[in-house]
Parts: structure tokens; C-alpha cells; sequence
């Protein structure tokens, strides 16, 4: 788990230095300091399992799929990336991996594919990935709505960072997380933790559930965005995020593994994420074709 | 009587269910014994219980949750209780269904079809009478389908759902349900000659009272439209002795140009009506295309009737006013035939 929490910190890192260097375009939204979300969920999930993701879904991507080339060159725009580069940093698609960029557009759809996946009786579950900030689409509370109405094996998971971009949770939210989706006749819980082992128990027995009872859960996420938003759009206090760094992920997992086995993991990583970059940037740009 | 056209779609989604297992259907209030606003729905929950399934009012969310059982493997066909409320579905039309096949690369299809009825002239006012399909013209991905009661309705309706792996949005107006579908008996319906290309998935129906003649003008129009662009065309035939040929289209996007393109050469002369207001519209967009392929043969500019740039106005006299009406299209087709 610390080394796909490495591999997802070091990806993004690199990738907001080609952002710098010019040699990605467009945007993109980094989870540097919620890498412990996706580790902790996903990998309880089995080969069936879908995952819908939002526009930061990096690291969802990396811990799910492990294909570092195929999203070092879709941020590229290649033609070998994931999407060909015609979606790019918050548009992919893989094996029962989905993303798209509009905020709470997916939740819905997510409902529909629990429910398919319901009546095809896979065992199958669905792991929605939210913001707090989307908490603002009425698209959430109708696909909360579905979800409850009809059981649908969905877990929700909030990465609550406190910042809807620049925007502070308590200028945009009103009442809980919970009683939101308790509202709908769903179960829900909090967590606040950045330390991938406490979080990764904590979901265990939570995506079992939701598979066992066919019943939909959300599951929140206090957690920490320790980079921009985007780029160029931090207006957060220093010391706020000073003070957060103590809690990275990173630090957190590394003192349990100490710092020869930290030094171990750093130096594969960067090797794979330098090798995944050469490969990516030799790759074709697509051509545009009728 | 010949079936009516609520009846082909109704007749059509039992056999699709029958048919497919893929098949789901979802909507507002479809559940018998109320079966849909407009009775379209009627008997298939009764038939195929768990594969029915009645929904909140929740349009944007039904629109997301079909697009996800569509991502999954199912033929979802949605009933939006009207079109007006496509409004809502927009985002997850636009920023969903068109892009997903695409923008992934083409690892997902979308067979969605959004069945929705559009349209006034039933005095249901601002909000539950529009034909917003121009909203959708300028969306990559989005098929439009739109038949008339010239057309095989329900035969249509399972091609969209059968066939398409596009979203595919299906109007029908409501003006049209109760209306008895018109099937050329002998290539005639009444004393119209009538010819359309049953190759053709979603074909182009062209009527002319005088099919041995070079036609003066040729009239296009689509659904709700079609019974008022056919009585126009008797009219001035009757009155002016003008030969008129009449093309309804099934398909509304992508505008199947060839259907219509050796007709238009051939009269020179173009008018084409639609039920929503002229401006940004269908017919724009057709006449363009039009124009683009047989400006040399056109003798004067391409003639628009729609509807006013207002609201649709509940009481009918105002929306008598506000809505095309087949004098509008006469005055329309003598004017072509004044240049």
C-alpha cells in the first residue's frame, strides 16, 4: 500500500512539473496528501468491481489499474493513452473504471450501472467516488434517492479536504454529510485519519457489507488536499497547510515502515515514473481523421 | 381503422421486451394501470414486471441512471413525460450520453433511447408544449429521430432501440398519438402518391398529389408537422394548381441531405417547416445544407415557417398565434413560386 501511495504522490508530482515545463496542457487535479483514500478503498475491491471516479481521479486511476504509461501519455495527449488523448486528465475509461468532469454527473450513472449490475446478479459492487464539494449537485441527492429506493450495492466515498477549489466547506455546505444520506434511508460514517492502515481496516468490513446486504453506504472522508486544486489557485492560509503536512499520508506510513524501506520503495518508484515517462513521451500524437 | 400511432409504439415496446432480455424501460409514472402520460407504456409492466420500472421525478437522474445501464450491457429506453423536461436531462445528455463512447475511445457503446413527447396545439402552455430539438442539433453523437404518422412509428422505434449503439433521442409529437398511422396501400394514401425507401433505417416519406410531375416546390417538414405541410400541399394545388412535394424525414439528425437533395434540384424551389420558433433552428440548418448542394439549381432563398420567438401561450387562441398553422405554409409556398 505505501508503495502504490508513492507511486500515485511521485505520478502527480511529476506531472505538475511537465504542467510547469509546458509539456502537458489543458488542467488537471492532483490528490497529493488523499493518496491513503484510494489505496484504502480499492483495494478491497475484487476484479468485477466498478469504480467511478471525479475530475481528481489520479490516483483512483494509478491504484486501480496500475497502468502508469497508459495515463503518463493520455496527460500527454498521446495516442496510446488510456483514451486514445481524447479524454485526458479527467475523462478515462478502463476496465470498469470511469471518470467524467462535471461535477456529480456520475452519480446517477453510477446508480444505473449498481442496478444492471444487480440484475445481471454479479455480485458486483459500486464505489462512487465524491467531493465535498459536489455536494452541491442535485444529482447526488437523486441518485441517493435510487440508490436507497432500489438497493443498489453502491459505496460512497467522500473525500471530504475541506475546499471546494478556493472555497471553504462552511461558505458552500449547510447541515452533515450524514444526515444527508441518512435522509435517503442510507447508512452512513465518518472517518478522520490520513494513515492508510487505520483507513484501510475501516474499509474492509464496509465494502463486505454493502456487497452482503446489497444496500448502499457513504462513507465520509476528513482528509487534507496538500496541493492546488488545480494550478496556481491555493488562497489557503500557509500555516493551515503547514500544519497539515504533519498528518501526510506519506510521513505517516513511512515512519511505520522506516526509512530503509522508505528510501527502497522511493527509489523503484521513481524509476518506474521516469521509464513510464520516456515511453510516453516517445509515443505518436493522433492524428485527426474523419 | 389503422393502428394509431401511441398504439405502434406500444405494440413495438411489447415485442422489443419479448424480444431482447437487453430491453429495460424506465420512466415517470409508466406503471399500469395508468401506463404513461400518453398511454405508451400501457401493458408492459402488467407483461414484463420486472422490467418496468416507474421512477421519482428525477429527470436528470433517470437520464444518468439509464446511461449507466446502458454502459453495463442493457437497451434502456427512458420516457421523459415531456419534452420540455429534456431541459433537465440536458447535462446528462450533453456532458454524458454524447460524449462517453467517444471521448473513451470507443471502449463503451450507448444504446440509450429517450422517448419523449414535444410539441403544443393541446393548450398545455409555456412549459409543456415546445419542440426543443434545436437544443440538441448542435450536440456531436446525438441521433434524432422523429417519425410522422406517414411513418411505421413502432417499427422505427425498434430500430432506434434495437440497432442504434448512439444515444438517440425519439420524438413524438403529441399532437400525433391519437392520429390513425397512414400506410401507403398501393404507393396512395388518399390521392397522394407516396414513396419512401424501405432500405432506409429511418426513411424519408415524399408525398405529391402529381408524382408524374416536375414538382414546383418541394416542402419539408417532420413530425407534428406533417398533417399540416400535406393539407398546405393540397391547398394551393387545389387553389393555385402548384405541384408540391412533400418530404418528412424520420430522421431529423444527422439531416439525411440525399433523401431530399435530386427533389430540390428538380423544383428549384424550397420551403421547409418546423413546430419550433425559425430562429437558430432545424430548418436552418437544412436549408444550409440545402443551399450548399444546389445553390446553382435554387431560384430564390430557401422559405422558413415556424413558430414566433415567444413562449407557447396556454390559451388556445394565443397559441393559434403563437404556432404555425397551415395558412402560414400556403403563404409560404406561393411566395416560393412569386420569385
Amino acid at each position: 500500500m505505501y508503495n502504490q501511495m508513492v507511486l500515485v504522490r511521485r505520478f502527480e508530482e511529476r506531472i505538475l512539473e511537465l504542467f510547469s515545463e509546458g509539456m502537458l496542457s489543458g488542467t488537471t487535479h492532483a490528490s497529493i496528501g488523499q493518496e491513503a483514500d484510494a489505496v484504502a478503498v480499492i483495494n478491497h475491491l475484487a476484479e468485477g468491481d466498478i469504480v467511478v471516479s471525479n475530475h481528481r481521479c489520479h490516483g483512483h486511476y494509478l491504484v486501480r489499474t496500475g497502468d502508469v504509461v497508459g495515463l503518463m501519455a493520455e496527460l500527454m495527449g498521446k495516442a496510446d493513452g488510456v483514451c486514445g488523448g481524447r479524454g485526458g486528465s479527467q475523462h478515462l475509461c478502463a476496465d470498469n473504471f470511469f471518470t467524467n468532469g462535471v461535477q456529480g454527473n456520475m452519480a446517477p450513472v453510477a446508480a444505473g450501472m449498481a442496478y444492471a449490475e444487480k440484475a445481471k446478479a454479479s455480485g458486483a459492487v459500486v464505489v462512487l467516488f465524491l467531493g465535498d464539494g459536489t455536494f452541491g449537485q442535485g444529482t447526488v441527492y437523486e441518485a441517493f434517492n435510487m440508490m436507497s429506493l432500489w438497493s443498489l450495492p453502491v459505496l460512497v466515498v467522500v473525500e471530504d479536504n475541506g475546499y471546494a477549489q478556493t472555497t471553504p466547506l462552511r461558505l458552500a455546505f449547510a447541515g452533515s454529510f450524514e444526515a444527508r444520506a441518512q435522509a435517503f434511508g442510507m447508512t452512513a460514517g465518518e472517518i478522520e485519519s490520513t494513515d492508510v492502515e487505520v483507513l484501510y481496516k475501516h474499509f474492509g468490513p464496509l465494502v463486505e457489507r454493502v456487497r452482503r446486504d446489497s444496500r448502499p453506504h457513504m462513507e465520509v472522508i476528513h482528509t487534507y488536499r496538500l496541493c492546488a486544486h488545480s494550478k496556481g489557485d491555493d488562497f489557503r492560509p500557509v500555516d493551515e497547510i503547514n500544519n497539515r503536512r504533519k498528518l501526510d499520508p506519506l510521513t505517516i506510513a513511512g515512519e511505520h515502515l522506516g526509512l530503509e524501506r522508505v528510501e527502497v520503495v522511493e527509489g523503484r518508484i521513481r524509476a518506474v515514473i521516469r521509464e513510464a515517462e520516456q515511453t510516453a513521451r516517445a509515443m505518436q500524437y493522433p492524428r485527426w481523421t474523419e | 381503422m389503422n393502428m394509431r400511432y401511441f398504439e405502434s409504439l406500444n405494440k413495438a415496446l411489447h415485442e422489443l421486451m419479448q424480444q431482447d432480455e437487453r430491453v429495460i424501460l424506465l420512466g415517470e409514472d409508466v406503471l399500469d394501470p395508468y401506463g404513461g402520460a400518453f398511454k405508451v407504456t400501457r401493458g408492459l409492466s402488467t407483461a414484463f414486471p420486472n422490467r418496468v420500472l416507474t421512477t421519482p421525478i428525477s429527470e436528470a437522474g433517470i437520464t444518468g441512471f439509464a446511461i449507466g445501464l446502458a454502459l453495463r450491457g442493457f437497451r434502456p429506453v427512458l420516457e421523459i413525460m415531456f419534452g420540455d423536461f429534456l431541459a433537465l436531462c440536458a447535462d446528462q445528455l450533453i456532458n454524458g450520453a454524447a460524449k462517453f463512447s467517444w471521448m473513451y475511445n470507443g471502449k463503451v457503446q450507448m444504446p440509450l433511447v429517450i422517448r419523449t413527447p414535444m410539441g403544443g396545439r393541446r393548450g398545455y402552455g409555456p412549459t409543456h408544449s415546445q419542440t426543443l430539438e434545436k437544443i440538441f442539433m448542435g450536440v456531436p453523437e446525438i441521433t434524432m429521430v422523429a417519425p410522422s404518422h406517414y411513418h411505421d412509428a413502432g417499427e422505427l422505434l425498434k430500430r432506434a432501440v434495437l440497432k442504434g449503439s448512439e444515444p438517440t433521442l425519439f420524438i413524438e409529437n403529441k399532437s400525433l398519438y391519437p392520429q390513425p398511422l397512414l400506410v401507403a396501400v398501393n404507393s396512395q394514401v388518399d390521392d397522394f402518391y407516396v414513396y419512401e425507401d424501405l432500405a432506409e433505417d429511418y426513411p424519408t416519406v415524399s408525398l405529391s398529389l402529381a408524382a408524374d410531375q416536375r414538382p414546383d416546390v418541394v416542402l419539408i417538414a417532420y413530425g407534428g408537422m406533417a398533417p399540416l405541410a400535406v393539407e398546405a400541399a393540397r391547398a394551393v394545388f387545389m387553389t393555385d394548381e402548384i405541384v408540391v412535394q412533400v418530404m418528412l424525414p424520420s430522421l431529423i439528425k444527422p439531416f439525411p441531405l440525399a433523401d431530399v437533395l435530386s427533389a430540390v434540384q428538380r423544383a428549384g424551389r424550397v420551403a421547409i417547416v418546423e413546430e419550433a420558433s425559425v430562429y437558430s433552428g432545424w430548418g436552418a440548418e437544412v436549408g444550409q445544407q440545402i443551399t450548399s448542394k444546389a445553390f446553382d439549381q435554387l431560384r430564390c432563398p430557401v422559405g422558413r415557417v415556424g413558430a414566433q420567438e415567444t413562449p407557447i401561450p396556454s390559451s388556445v387562441s394565443l397559441e393559434t398565434g403563437a404556432l404555425p398553422q397551415v395558412e402560414d405554409i400556403v403563404k409560404a409556398l406561393r411566395a416560393q413560386l412569386q420569385r
